[in-house]
């Protein structure tokens, strides 16, 4: 018994708790008519969708920035690669795999911005974070309606000027990923094995980096940067540099996302995206200063599979629509929890 | 003023801090008008004894002390610093309690402020009523020509020179009216030679209007000069308590280091090179807080080991995290003939120095991790060790297993205790974490090791096995060592030479068979009579620096 409790008490509780609700909600779901294959394709369509998002927390909270609560930024220079991508034509993998590159230049450059930032105002580097994506996300509001962009599919109808809300991918890269050697078992049952592979792409790299000499130095930048200058680094560009990678992620996370869910969301869209991933690193077991590949699948799949059982089988069972309100109750407790929990080593 | 039975005597009070014992039976008298003159070592237990006098919270926390404390003859036991200044005693600590942004009188009179009625305080009450500046300023000038110098009541602290702080300080203490006994810690640390002067005539006068005075200091000469009696404390106990009555600086030195040591010393220079000099410090300053050093010039030999010690705050700690980079520096520092560019952490390891970090478990360890890490991690980042390439080149990679062996060597070498090389650094004690702070400085196959207070905060078992640590590495390598330490019997018995570091800069180096006197004198500011630079060092850089 005593090791059961021990190995509970690792795993954490609050992910024991989750973890025994979503399998109530997988074995509730056929009692109120929800098929389960069905909810097995939506939860790992979400998972595809949301998993780089979640794996660009890891380098910050290595660093020691703590969570990347200024995701948004990244997020821009996606949805900024995207339409340049489909402005220029692109489609298919060209048009997906063009949006990452044409991003990239804009992810690094607001990652280096951002990370002088951040390196600025240590210790308050998740409050800052906050800011800087909120008020990034409004910046763009405006820069949305101004940019000179003219594809026809993407700004408005009438006044032919301006880009739309929601853009289709469809004609750029919908599906690139998840249609790549999917499996399609049964009449239901989708597994969108070109994205799961993607993801396990950027997580192996993601490891990797974490192996190497600068990955190490991220690491004990995060741990101990006093110890980290006594052995001769930069503090501040170590954090520069996960802070980059990280904003480089968003931004691959976005055109991930868009091309499994089938559209470009502008304006207020990236406001509230940070939010979730931060939220599913935590369930997934990472602390404000630590993370792993590990916390980031787990916590992608527990946090996700949650947003989509929720919905469909508790909405069934009670004729409500209480799915936001869950959702919004599991990512901010969870957030809240998990800050509370924050701890650091006494000196 | 009765001068026969005394204000204050202290009674066997003993003291241990679960376990260290840090004050044993020490007894002394004090009578009204008489100044007391307190010295003692580092850790001989003068903050305590003030901290058990003045009721101070971390005592009681501790399990409180043995033996009493009479106060015009009735024995108290205060639970708190309130109920001491009630009693009459007022104390001025060694940093400034004043509030930068109120005046001189506000700060005298702070929470003694005289009031006056207002409307309000016919609903309100007595926290309402309004405050009589006129009053409040005629108490402060009352209290500040006691002192008998010039302060401007209305001058804010915030712009006023140190030793106008130190006079405020002293005023705000003696302004209270039944102000018996005036503690004052460190006073003259801060002050020039002139205010200094000044400070000790003024307590003179205080003395004369029968205020009993304890004066803490570590400038022997001024307590020679200024106290009716003397007491010594070595090792939490009285070695001396007498009148200062043909007293000298000298005499008091060689009191407070006490211990003559001759054992240890036997293996010394056996079959170990000194050569010629590898290290040249000239007018190093660094600002580091707390260690400040200010004009430090001393040369190290190859092969040697050379002891920094000093009081603390003198700026001995300065030092190496100064030459280290780790603080704002400045000056000439060259090794091996060439310069060692300051500030630039990553160059000094490059060059060969290592440190390792008196400060254990804020720089020295990255406690969340292994200790694979731990003692690896520096010699990765510096010389590219223990990585290995894959993908042909690309990419390389932490190689956990070199990482693994390195640490498991170290780990048999220097008999460290512990479940492996994947224990948590912070599970270690702290003599083990220090052999891994070693570790980590061993692993660079450094030229020059510096070593800041390797034996601060281990057991004495521990001590031994560290510090022959760094005398076999010294032997068996040719590794030229500089050790930081606030311990002199540690220095004196590890090093080849000893340098005193007193107000920032080197006072004298001596070589560990001098007498502990001579250290003593090193350690008070007097400047050396007997002892002239040891070993052929040169040993302008106090007299420069006073110039």
């Amino acid at each position: 018994m005593p090791d059961l409790k021990q190995t509970v008490a690792e795993f954490g509780w609050p992910r024991v708790i989750i973890f025994l609700f979503l399998v109530a909600l997988f074995v509730l779901a056929p009692f109120v008519g929800v098929r389960l294959d069905d909810s097995l394709t939506n939860v790992l369509n979400r998972f595809g969708q949301n998993a780089v998002f979640v794996l660009a927390m890891v380098p910050m909270i290595q660093s020691g920035c703590g969570l990347n609560f200024g995701l948004s930024l990244g997020i821009i220079a996606g949805l900024l690669g995207g339409i340049l991508s489909g402005q220029l034509g692109l489609a298919g993998a060209a048009g997906f795999f063009g949006a990452i590159a044409l991003a990239s230049p804009f992810a690094v450059l607001l990652g280096l911005g951002y990370g002088k930032l951040l390196n600025k105002v240590k210790g308050e580097e998740m409050t800052i974070a906050m800011y800087v994506g909120f008020a990034s996300v409004m910046f763009m509001c405006i820069m949305w309606l101004v940019l000179p962009f003219s594809n026809p599919t993407m700004i408005w109808g009438y006044g032919g000027k301006g880009l739309r809300t929601t853009i289709s991918v469809e004609k750029f890269y919908r599906g690139v990923l998840n249609n790549f050697l999917m499996i399609k078992a049964g009449e239901h049952l989708r597994i969108p094995t070109g994205t799961l592979l993607f993801d396990a792409l950027c997580a192996y790299l993601m490891w990797g980096f974490l192996k190497t000499r600068t990955g190490t130095a991220v690491t004990a930048v995060g741990s101990n940067p006093d110890y980290a200058r006594a052995s001769g680094l930069s503090v501040d560009r170590m954090r520069t540099v996960s802070v980059v990678i990280s904003t480089f992620l968003g931004a691959v996370g976005i055109l991930v996302y868009q091309q499994s869910y089938g559209f470009m969301q502008l304006y207020g869209a990236p406001l509230q995206m940070p939010f979730a991933a931060v939220a599913a690193i935590l369930i997934g077991g990472a602390s404000v200063n630590k993370a792993s590949m590990l916390n980031v699948i787990l916590g992608t799949f527990l946090f996700q599979g949650l947003l989509t059982m929720t919905p469909s089988v508790i909405n069934a069972a009670l004729q409500t629509d209480m799915s936001e309100v869950v959702r919004l109750i599991v990512s901010n407790g969870i957030i809240v929890y998990a800050l509370t929990r924050k701890t650091r080593v006494a000196k | 003023m009765g001068q026969d039975s005394p204000l204050l005597s202290v009674e066997h009070v003993s003291k241990d801090f679960y376990g260290n014992v840090v004050l044993e039976d020490v007894c002394f008298q004090l009578r009204a008008g008489e100044i007391l003159g307190l010295v003692g070592e580092n850790g001989a237990g003068k903050t305590t004894l003030m901290r058990i006098l003045f009721g101070m919270p971390v005592i009681a926390e501790t399990g409180g002390y043995k033996g009493g404390v009479c106060l015009d003859g009735e024995e108290v036991r205060f639970a708190s610093p309130f109920d001491a200044l009630d009693a009459g005693i007022g104390m001025v600590h060694q940093e400034f309690s004043l509030i930068p942004g109120f005046t001189t009188t506000e700060n005298i009179v702070l929470n003694r402020e005289a009031m006056r009625g207002s409307v309000l305080n016919a609903v309100f009450g007595e926290r309402m009523s309004a405050l009589d500046r006129a009053a409040m300023k005629g108490k402060a000038e009352s209290a500040i020509a006691r002192l008998g110098v010039k302060l401007d009541p209305d001058m804010l602290v915030s712009e006023m020179p140190v030793g106008h702080k130190e006079f405020t300080e002293i005023a705000r203490e003696i302004n209270r009216e039944k102000t018996k006994l005036l503690v004052l810690d460190e006073p003259t640390a801060v002050l020039t030679e002139s205010e200094a002067d000044i400070l000790l005539k003024t307590l003179r006068k205080l003395a004369d209007q029968g205020i009993a005075i304890i004066f803490i200091s570590h400038r022997l000469h001024e307590v020679v000069e200024l106290a009716d009696r003397i007491v010594v404390l070595r090792d939490g106990g009285v070695v001396k308590d007498l009148p200062n009555e043909g007293v000298s600086v000298r005499d008091i030195a060689s009191w407070m280091v006490g211990r003559s040591v001759a054992a240890d010393r036997a293996a010394s220079a056996d079959g170990r090179r000194i050569g010629d000099e590898i290290l040249k410090v000239e007018g190093l300053w660094v600002d580091m807080p707390g260690e400040p050093v200010d004009g430090a010039s001393f040369s190290v030999r190859q092969g040697e080991i050379f002891g920094i010690g000093g009081l603390a705050g003198q700026g001995k700690l300065g030092i190496p995290n100064g030459i280290m980079g780790l603080y704002p520096a400045g000056g000439e520092v060259s090794f091996r003939g060439k310069t060692v560019p300051l500030n630039a952490p990553r160059t000094a390891l490059e060059t060969g120095l290592a440190f390792v970090s008196e400060d254990r478990r804020g720089v020295g360890l990255l406690l969340d991790e292994s200790l694979e890490w731990n003692v690896s991690f520096t010699a990765m980042q510096i010389q590219g060790k223990y990585l290995k390439s894959i993908l042909g080149g690309l990419v390389r990679y932490r190689d956990e297993a070199a990482m693994r062996k390195l640490t498991q060597e170290y780990i048999e070498l220097l008999d460290i205790k512990c479940t492996g090389p994947e224990q948590k650094a912070k599970q270690l004690s702290g003599g083990n974490q220090q052999k891994i702070c070693l570790a980590k400085a061993f692993a660079l196959k450094p030229d020059l090791l510096f070593v800041s207070e390797p034996t601060r905060g281990i057991d004495v078992g521990a001590k031994k096995l560290v510090l022959d640590t760094i005398k076999r590495y010294n032997r068996d390598y040719g590794t030229t060592i500089v050790m930081v330490s606030s311990e002199l019997e540690e220095l004196r018995s590890v090093c080849d030479r000893v340098a005193i570091v007193d107000e920032g800069g080197i006072a004298g180096i001596l070589p560990p068979t001098a007498e502990p006197a001579e250290f003593g004198l090193l350690m008070s500011g007097v400047s050396p009579t007997g002892a002239g630079p040891a070993g052929g060092e040169p040993d302008g850089a106090k007299e420069a620096r006073r110039a």
